[in-house]
């Protein structure tokens, strides 16, 4: 069976490959999208915590024997500590000064963090088991999935469910959306919005972690992962509209797909279909996809 | 007075440098760094425009320069007018959809469609890949002077340089520039007193990036070369951090900032390797915590001295 002529094995494949690319995405614009709703900053150095993420599981395996399972756990809560520091320390005094002040830092967080991992590790590639459990493959009749991929797909789901869950339906995100809309007066509430914000920087900076460690068992773990990928989350946060949770995970995975179709079209354009997309969607609605203005 | 005693310290500096014994080809790398931070310091310092793609309009320029002249083998000047009409043109692209959105929007769309360039220099044929263009002569001025000679080569740089700099004044000090800075100071302000503010960010867009380009295609017939890095986000970074180190918004500060980061990169980067992009990024994060007028800014401040007024 052909469609476009070509094979619906090889469709179907990079279908799914889109999909899982378009998990990570997802995972990383929606960090981007939490942290960016309560702090106002572009995080730049999301890419450098994700890639710190996958770093932190593989040392975490090289040296000390943490398995996957628990890198899954640790591997956030260590980079999301480091995030909070570099919250307390940097990112809290720029918030009354123009937003590009805290892009630029963050950019400079980024560098810092690649130089020291490239020193340690050198810039090649690092490989990472896929665990035990997940090893093999499905077999669905018409193409063979690896059941890593789709624990890619499935985990990423869920932590962008639970995440939406929280900030849209629960109390805690009932407060934490009010202070976006107005610090002043939640603070006068009682609540403590500085430390409420310098948790969501970390929370924010964990699940870029977590999407790290998910990635490290199908990407090369090397110091340079995160940095061009940030600007593929750039677009894709572009496109949904920048501070919309639901627009960031959707979009996120529209892109991913998209993606892997054009490499099945035309692959030469594989690595520049998200930018046009982007730019398209510039054009006609300049706010994004799911962005009011 | 005092303005007029600095310009002409340093003009005598820079006309008697490669009779002081400086590396010639070091000075007009420099010198063509400093030129593309000028140009872009027209968008962040006199507009309050971050574009973090500037390295799209220096490197594709630097591409077309060398292609031109090494593959086709067109003379220096209409080689890097080629170049400069490029990125004039890239720059009216990615500009009418970049002006679109502001503040950090605009800086993640232009940082996002400058890798789009990025990516199509890597995959395009006459760019040469991974390798770049190697070996790019530098040929002569209309055929009577040849460039091959480094000292002949750095004059020439000079004068581009200063005419470039000289104009860039004076576009600041036009009567567009001081719309340019009206949207600086309060752009819901300049677009009520009925300022299309929109078509005037575009112009300063297309500007500096035609400038970038201009510094992209001398660097390559300076260094001989046009290479994947000069495309990349790191050369966009390099540029805000040579502008906000020196003081952007002031006219000075972006050539003392170019000075500054490639007289680092020129003598560290042998000394040691991978922590170069450390220190660059701890420079980063100084400037931006404690350092944010940078350094001319900061002399203004404490001197209130004339020399690069920011007005």
């Amino acid at each position: 069976m052909t469609v476009f002529g070509m094979p619906l094995p090889v469709i179907l494949g990079q279908l799914t490959l889109g999909l899982v690319n378009g998990s990570f995405y997802a995972l990383l614009s929606l960090g981007l999208a939490v942290i960016f709703g309560l702090l106002g900053i572009v995080n730049f150095a999301h890419g450098a915590f994700y890639m710190l993420g996958a770093f932190a599981a593989y040392i975490g395996l090289q040296y000390f024997g943490v398995n996957y399972w628990f890198a899954l756990v640790l591997s956030p809560l260590a980079v999301a500590l480091l995030g909070m520091l570099i919250e307390r320390l940097f990112l809290r005094h720029l918030y009354s000064l123009d937003p590009l002040y805290g892009l630029l830092l963050t950019f400079g967080v980024g560098l810092i963090a690649e130089g020291i991992m490239r020193d340690r590790f050198g810039a090649s590639g690092k490989s990472y088991p896929v665990p035990h459990l997940l090893q093999g493959a499905f077999d669905l009749g018409f193409m063979v999935l690896p059941i890593y991929r789709a624990w890619v797909v499935v985990a990423s789901l869920a932590v962008c469910a639970i995440t939406w869950f929280l900030i849209e339906r629960t109390r805690l995100g009932a407060t934490l959306r009010a202070a976006t809309e107005n610090a002043r007066l939640v603070q006068a509430f009682g609540i403590n919005v500085p430390l409420m914000v310098m948790g969501t920087y970390g929370a924010g900076v964990a699940i870029a972690a977590l999407a790290g460690v998910l990635a490290a068992p199908v990407v090369q773990v090397s110091p340079l992962m995160g940095s061009s990928l940030v600007i593929v989350v750039f677009a894709v946060v572009v496109v949904g509209g920048m501070g919309s949770i639901a627009g960031a995970i959707v979009s996120g995975l529209l892109l991913g797909v998209a993606e892997g179709l054009t490499k099945v079209v035309y692959p030469e354009a594989s690595n520049i279909v998200v930018f046009v997309i982007m730019a398209l969607v510039l054009i006609w609605r300049p706010a994004g996809l799911f962005g009011k203005e | 007075m005092r303005a007029a005693a600095v310009y002409a310290m340093l003009g005598a500096l820079a006309l008697a440098a490669p009779l002081l014994g400086l590396y010639p080809v070091f000075l007009m790398k420099l010198l063509c760094f400093a030129l593309f931070a000028c140009a872009f310091n027209l968008l962040l310092g006199f507009t309050r425009m971050l574009s973090f793609g500037h390295a799209a309009f220096f490197g594709s320029a630097a591409y077309v320069t060398s292609w031109l002249v090494s593959v086709h083998g067109w003379g220096a000047v209409p080689g890097i007018l080629a170049g400069v009409a490029v990125s004039l043109l890239l720059g009216l692209a990615i500009g009418a959809i970049a002006v679109r959105r502001q503040g950090i929007y605009f800086a993640m769309i232009t940082l996002a469609l400058a890798q789009l360039v990025y990516f199509i220099c890597l995959q395009a044929e006459f760019t040469g890949g991974e390798n770049g263009l190697q070996g790019v002569p530098r040929g002569s001025l209309f055929g009577l002077i040849a460039l091959g000679p480094d000292a002949t080569m750095y004059y020439f740089v000079l004068a581009v340089f200063a005419a470039v700099y000289l104009f860039i004044r004076r576009v600041v000090h036009s009567p567009f520039g001081q719309v340019l800075r009206a949207i600086r100071e309060n752009e819901p302000r300049a677009i009520s007193l009925g300022y299309r503010v929109n078509r005037y960010k575009l112009l300063a867009f297309v500007l500096s990036a035609g400038l970038a380009g201009l510094a992209g295609s001398l660097k390559s017939l300076v260094l001989g070369f046009a290479t994947l890095s000069d495309v990349s986000q790191g050369t966009s970074g390099e540029v805000i951090l040579m502008t906000l180190l020196g003081g952007s918004g002031t006219f000075l500060g972006p050539v003392l900032g170019a000075g500054i980061v490639v007289t680092l990169e020129e003598y560290l980067s042998d000394l040691v390797g991978a922590w170069v992009s450390v220190i660059i990024g701890a420079i980063f994060v100084i400037c931006v915590m404690i350092f944010r007028r940078g350094f001319v800014g900061e002399i203004q401040r404490r001197f209130g001295t004339a020399v690069t007024r920011r007005s």
